[in-house]
């Protein structure tokens, strides 16, 4: 290739994923599928009631039979730390009770593990478990965060008086009380954001090894951020050095937030291996991942909006009991705080606004991250009061929401509640796209004719904005988060010119191994096939805080950018001197150093590559290897936005909903690679629909998970999505060289609202001005028959 | 996810498996097509200590119509959906059989397992009732007939005798004027029915002469809705009729509540179904 | 203990196992095929679907003793002589996979799908697959994908 010979660039490009062989043939690796010479299996015993003192735990049956190596209880393990409390929310006191690796006297939700039964395979482990006879006595139970910290309430810890984890606020309350006060218009509505299980379709689990000749362990985990547990299972929980653990993510059977988190089974698994002298395994049962790995939402919300008569939004005062279940889970008190209050006016200039948040204890599953996180409770909150306002003052939703958006010149821009500025933005171009395919003028018409002949029809619309890329280190610092939240990359050059990256994000279904390795053949100018990428083992790659919030192409990504440009200037430097050139006068292009102006005297980065592994002749002071890291803390975070339009029809005479089109135009940046974007929007977009139609955690007053399998909670199936019509605009992030934003959380942060916006515009004829998710047939039907 | 131990058997015949039966008693149970059951011991809320699994007696499959229909026990969901004679001859049972489970339940489950176990929220029980349905069972004392009427007694409880195995079910395949049909409100996650409605009607000269409805899902058992039946029959099968006989569905049945429907809401769903079952069984014998 | 013989994908084999042992634990513990996965306890999510005489069941909700004599086919023996099922390739060519669990169980239960229904419309496609879930894809490309793959295999028996 000369120099002129441009490379055809793959940024940009749809490739097919180069992850997927070994998926679509049968040979991923997962956690499960990893079995090790010697192995002991684990089945727990876990508490059948939400609240209760442990009277005496009696394994005298279980030890008797055959084939069981030992049962372990929580004062058993009273050597190791509780899970670390890692993001407690900003400016207040937090009163974090994390987990035990098994509890210790009390138990405080359905699931709770009493004891640990470890065997020689699982089918006698849980035989043993059901032998393991525990002596309970029960105490009252609550599950409702509001009723959590009233007076009289069952007291869940003595170290959280009143349940309460938290109280925070952000904005400003006498400017927001002041607008409420005098607005022409206020509406008032209690919204509540249900509970969600996330449902990774593979459930958590835990693999130990421990060597006790060096004290050091190895553990196979379902995670997000291997670095993270790294680092808190050891300084934290067992208080060894960092250095004494391994942690290794195989392929991970999707997250969605649940597997961000330090989990019990991490630490019991460590314990029992190093206790037992053989390695352990415990994978959770869908069932006991639904009973005790994290759930999310569960936000109980009283809004009021205020504006005028010509469709201004004056004010928005928010009060909010965020749900925390039993225990604080590993970043559980950023989430309702920092990545909710903080975004809550979404998409529009609102002058004064003012959010109050309570964080309490329940006798039910940890809430933490769930994709999105945070900002669907937000955006669904926003957009259902704008909704809710434009029918009071009876003006078009869509024209609301124009008279109401940040400008385009309003950018870098800052929303007053605590949040770095919104990067970048154009928020009608996106609107109005969305409208225009959905036909919206023609709708309306077509609408108010079906009426007529008793169908109804109804359209929603939903304008958001998120917060990706969360960053820089210093602010989340004064955010509570316990950590920084930088990531990095290496990237090496061998002497065969092939490139390896290796990086600390932890991919799992969002296709960065392909991602990745075309940024980098483009920016190395080297090909695709040369570039691979390795992740997920603490051994061999650099510390990263994982993959969640949709971070790793703006912050991963770029970290990866950054080793490649340092790369480029070293190949610079050697092709100078092999070259006898100045080296202001090389230019590196398409994979080749030359000198400026004579474009045939030039190398390869294949061959600059070899000349710095072999290092027969290197410029005075140059280390051999072209092998460079970078660690990238972002200046800012970026805020993808978005409008979603869907139509729905609502039987009215049993209340089912068919949703009949769903279109989202979506702008994330740049797209690297655009069936991948799409991919992440048509995944988000059926969780966040899930929400609004199907999916809701239940539990009785006496802590009992009612939605406890996949029989009662409701995962849509293929025939309970609809297809999905995307399409994008561009606007392009300014904080970071790539120019990208994030795609993996949009289309859930977007949709639960959209859906919910059409049922209820569906249902106007009915005087229907709000409803509660999910908007089961009997809901829709109780609001239509006013039952 | 791991059932408690058991001692398995697979008979080939059925002489053989009634015999097991009649040795092990209460601690056996039959295994069909094993999708209520496996699921029921892996959450360990059955454990069986003794296991006849019928799969193996083939005596027990197939599908016969000509006037009559008749199913053996063991015959799958899959066999009876794509069995053209049969859809023809009881368009109910084919509309039921298509919405059971998904092609996985259906390529295992049994019409004679699903009838023993009664499940409430079972489809079949519905169809069976509304074909007038007799269920052909074996055990110590020899065979017998149950009629389908008879034969739901209570949330998950059969005229069942103790010993005795369903062998196949038989009823009447529709001719000229006759028409049925079924309606679901599918569970969200678990695809039974919150309320399914089975219909059958006769039309005679434009009117209604014969009409049999049964409501699963609902109530703790499947049932006949007798006050339907007999406001339906002698009009003109309108739609109109149709809507006055189906706001009689549900009457004296009691009602199950629970997160996904209250009592009141299946309740007025029974009366949807019912009328949407009806006005297809009548299309359909028009 | 009971003695079984079965064939995987064309490999005959004898084992002995207790009565209780389901057929998915067999084909991962006994037999290392550990393509099959679990997502379920109560038989909705589909991740274990195998075909056992050339039809598609939930292995988790079968015993391993039910399966003495049958032939089973898994994801591992989906593929033939290195050449993808065109499933598989329509996996890999729309996008039909994201974290890839479901996906064995998901390409299993398509291709029982399409011996019965060789041109399904979206419908049915959308209804075929209703005994598995995705939690990633929102289904759109696994919609994709089993159109791509009816539309090769029609196209490549015209060729026949």
């Amino acid at each position: 290739m000369t120099a002129t010979e441009m490379k055809e660039r793959l940024v940009g490009r749809a490739l097919k994923r180069r992850e997927d062989p070994k998926l679509i043939t049968g040979h991923g690796n997962y956690l499960d599928d990893i079995k090790l010479p010697g192995m002991l299996h684990i089945a727990l015993v876990r508490s059948p009631h939400a609240h209760a003192k442990i009277v005496s735990i009696d394994a005298s049956k279980a030890l008797a039979m055959p084939g069981v190596v030992a049962v372990f209880t929580g004062k058993d393990m009273l050597d190791i730390n509780p899970m670390p409390a890692a993001w407690q929310a900003a400016g207040v006191k937090n009163y974090p009770v994390p987990p035990r690796a098994l509890a210790v006297d009390k138990v405080a939700l359905v699931g709770d593990p009493v004891a640990m039964v470890v065997a020689e395979n699982r089918y006698i482990a849980r035989d043993a478990a059901d032998a393991v006879e525990v002596e309970y006595e029960p105490l009252p139970a609550v599950v409702d965060a509001r009723k959590a910290v009233e007076p009289g309430a069952p007291q869940i810890h003595e170290a959280a008086p009143n349940n309460i984890v938290f109280e925070w606020e952000c904005g400003n309350k006498a400017a927001a009380d002041a607008a409420i006060a005098s607005a022409e218009v206020v509406v008032k509505e209690e919204i509540i954001n249900q509970r969600l299980i996330p449902t990774p379709m593979e459930t958590r689990g835990s693999i130990a090894r421990y060597d006790a000749t060096t004290g050091e362990w190895t553990v196979w985990m379902t995670s997000q951020a291997p670095h993270v547990h790294r680092l808190l299972l050891t300084a934290f929980v067992f208080g060894v050095p960092e250095t004494k653990l391994r942690c290794i993510a195989p392929n991970v059977g999707g997250g969605f937030g649940q597997k961000i988190f330090c989990y019990n089974d991490m630490a019991f698994t460590m314990w029992a291996a190093r206790k037992l002298g053989r390695p352990v395994k415990f994978v959770e049962d869908r069932s006991e991942n639904y009973k005790y790995s994290t759930h999310g939402r569960d936000h109980i919300t009283e809004a009021e909006l205020a504006g005028t008569r010509d469709g201004k939004i004056t004010g928005l005062r928010v009060k909010t009991w965020a749900n925390i279940g039993a225990y604080f889970s590993t970043v559980a008190a950023g989430i309702p705080t920092t990545l909710y209050g903080r975004i809550i006016t979404g998409v529009y200039k609102i002058p004064a606004a003012y959010v109050h948040v309570t964080g309490a204890y329940t006798n039910t599953a940890m809430v933490d991250a769930y994709r999105g996180a945070g900002r669907p409770e937000a955006s669904y909150l926003i957009e259902r009061m704008v909704d809710r306002f434009a029918a009071e003052i009876g003006m078009d939703p869509a024209e609301v929401r124009r008279k109401n958006y940040i400008q385009p010149e309003d950018f870098p821009y800052d929303n007053g509640l605590g949040l770095l500025p919104y990067d970048s933005g154009n928020y009608e171009p996106a609107l109005n796209k969305a409208l225009e395919i959905a036909g919206y003028a023609e709708f309306r018409k077509q609408q108010a004719e079906l009426r007529k002949q008793g169908r109804y029809l109804g359209i929603g619309i939903s304008s958001y904005v998120e917060i990706c890329g969360i960053a820089p280190s210093a602010w989340m610092g004064g955010q509570g988060w316990g950590a920084g939240l930088w990531e990095s990359a290496n990237v090496r050059v061998h002497l065969t010119g092939k490139v390896v990256v290796t990086t600390g994000s932890l991919p799992h279904g969002q296709g960065l191994e392909t991602t990745f390795a075309q940024i980098v053949a483009d920016e190395l100018g080297v090909p695709y096939e040369d570039v691979e990428v390795q992740w997920g083992d603490t051994q061999g790659t650099p510390f990263g805080y994982g993959t969640y919030g949709s971070r790793s192409l703006a912050v991963g990504g770029v970290a990866i950018k950054r080793s490649v440009d340092k790369i480029k200037e070293k190949a610079r430097k050697l092709a100078a001197h092999l070259l006898e050139a100045n080296e202001a006068d090389i230019v590196f292009e398409n994979g080749r150093a030359y000198v400026k102006g004579s474009p045939d005297k030039g190398k390869t980065i294949g061959e600059l590559a070899a000349a710095a592994a072999v290092a027969y002749n290197l410029p005075p002071g140059m280390e051999p290897f072209l092998d460079e890291t970078s660690y990238y803390d972002p200046p800012n975070c970026t805020f993808p936005f978005g409008t979603h339009v869907c139509i729905v029809e609502v039987d009215p005479e049993t209340g089912h909903v068919k949703l009949l089109r769903y279109i989202a135009v979506d702008d994330c940046g740049n797209q690297i690679n655009p069936l991948i974007v799409e991919g992440q929007i048509h995944g988000g977009i059926a969780q966040g629909l899930a929400q609004a139609l199907y999916e809701g955690a239940v539990y009785n007053e006496d802590g009992q998970l009612l939605t406890g399998t996949l029989m009662d909670y409701a995962v849509p199936t293929a025939a309970m999505v609809p297809h999905i019509e995307t399409d994008h605009t561009v606007t392009p992030s300014p904080v970071n060289p790539l120019g990208v934003k994030g795609a993996g959380e949009a289309g859930t942060i977007a949709s639960a609202q959209c859906v919910m916006n059409a049922i209820i515009d569906a249902l106007a004829p009915f005087g229907v001005k709000h409803l509660q998710m999910p908007a089961t047939p009997e809901r829709i039907w109780r609001a239509i028959h006013g039952k | 996810m791991i059932p408690a131990p058991f001692d398995y058997y697979a008979p080939t015949s059925l002489a053989e498996a009634l015999t097991l039966l009649q040795r092990h008693g209460d601690d056996a149970k039959i295994l069909a097509g094993g999708h209520s059951l496996l699921p029921a011991m892996k959450l360990r809320l059955a454990s069986p200590s003794v296991l006849i699994d019928i799969n193996k007696v083939d005596e027990l499959r197939g599908i016969k119509v000509n006037g009559t229909v008749e199913i053996g026990a063991m015959t799958t969901w899959s066999a009876i959906e794509h069995h053209a004679a049969l859809a023809k001859a009881c368009p109910a049972m084919a509309d039921a059989v298509g919405l059971i489970g998904d092609i996985q339940v259906r390529n295992r489950g049994t019409i004679g397992g699903s009838l023993a176990h009664a499940d409430p929220a079972a489809d079949m029980p519905a169809v069976v009732l509304a074909v007038d349905a007799q269920i052909h069972v074996e055990g110590p004392n020899g065979p017998r007939a149950i009629a389908a009427a008879d034969f739901f007694t209570d949330m998950l409880s059969t005229a069942l005798e103790p010993g005795e195995i369903i062998t196949s079910i038989t009823f009447n395949s529709h001719g000229a004027g006759e028409g049925s049909a079924y309606a679901k409100f599918p569970h969200p996650a678990s695809r039974y029915a919150i309320v399914g409605a089975a219909a059958y009607v006769k039309l005679e000269n434009g009117q209604v002469t014969a009409c049999r409805v049964a409501i699963t899902g609902a109530g703790p058992k499947a049932e006949r809705q007798p006050a339907v039946e007999q406001a339906l029959i002698g009009t003109d099968g309108s739609a109109d009729a149709v809507a006055a006989a189906a706001a009689h569905a549900g009457e004296g049945m009691d009602m199950l509540g629970d997160i996904h429907a209250s009592e009141e809401y299946r309740r007025a769903m029974c009366k949807v179904y019912a009328k949407r079952a009806l006005l297809k069984a009548i299309e359909r014998a028009r | 203990m009971t003695t079984i013989t079965v064939t995987v994908n064309g490999v005959r084999y004898t084992s002995d196992v207790e009565p209780r042992l389901l057929l998915v634990h067999y084909l991962r513990e006994h037999l290392n095929l550990t393509g099959t996965h679990i997502g379920c306890d109560t038989s909705q999510c589909g991740a274990c679907v195998v075909h056992i005489n050339g039809v598609s069941v939930k292995s988790c909700t079968m015993l391993a003793v039910q399966c003495d004599g049958a032939e089973i086919t898994t994801i591992e023996g989906l593929a033939h002589n290195g050449q993808l099922h065109p499933l598989q390739e329509g996996f890999w060519e729309k996008h039909g996979l994201q974290c890839g669990f479901c996906t064995p169980g998901m390409i299993m239960a398509a291709a029982d799908l399409l011996k019965r229904n060789p041109n399904p419309t979206e419908e049915e496609i959308r209804h075929g697959l209703e005994g598995n879930l995705c939690r990633c894809t929102g289904y759109e490309n696994i919609v994709r994908a089993v159109r791509y793959a009816a539309e090769k295999m029609a196209a490549a028996q015209a060729a026949d």
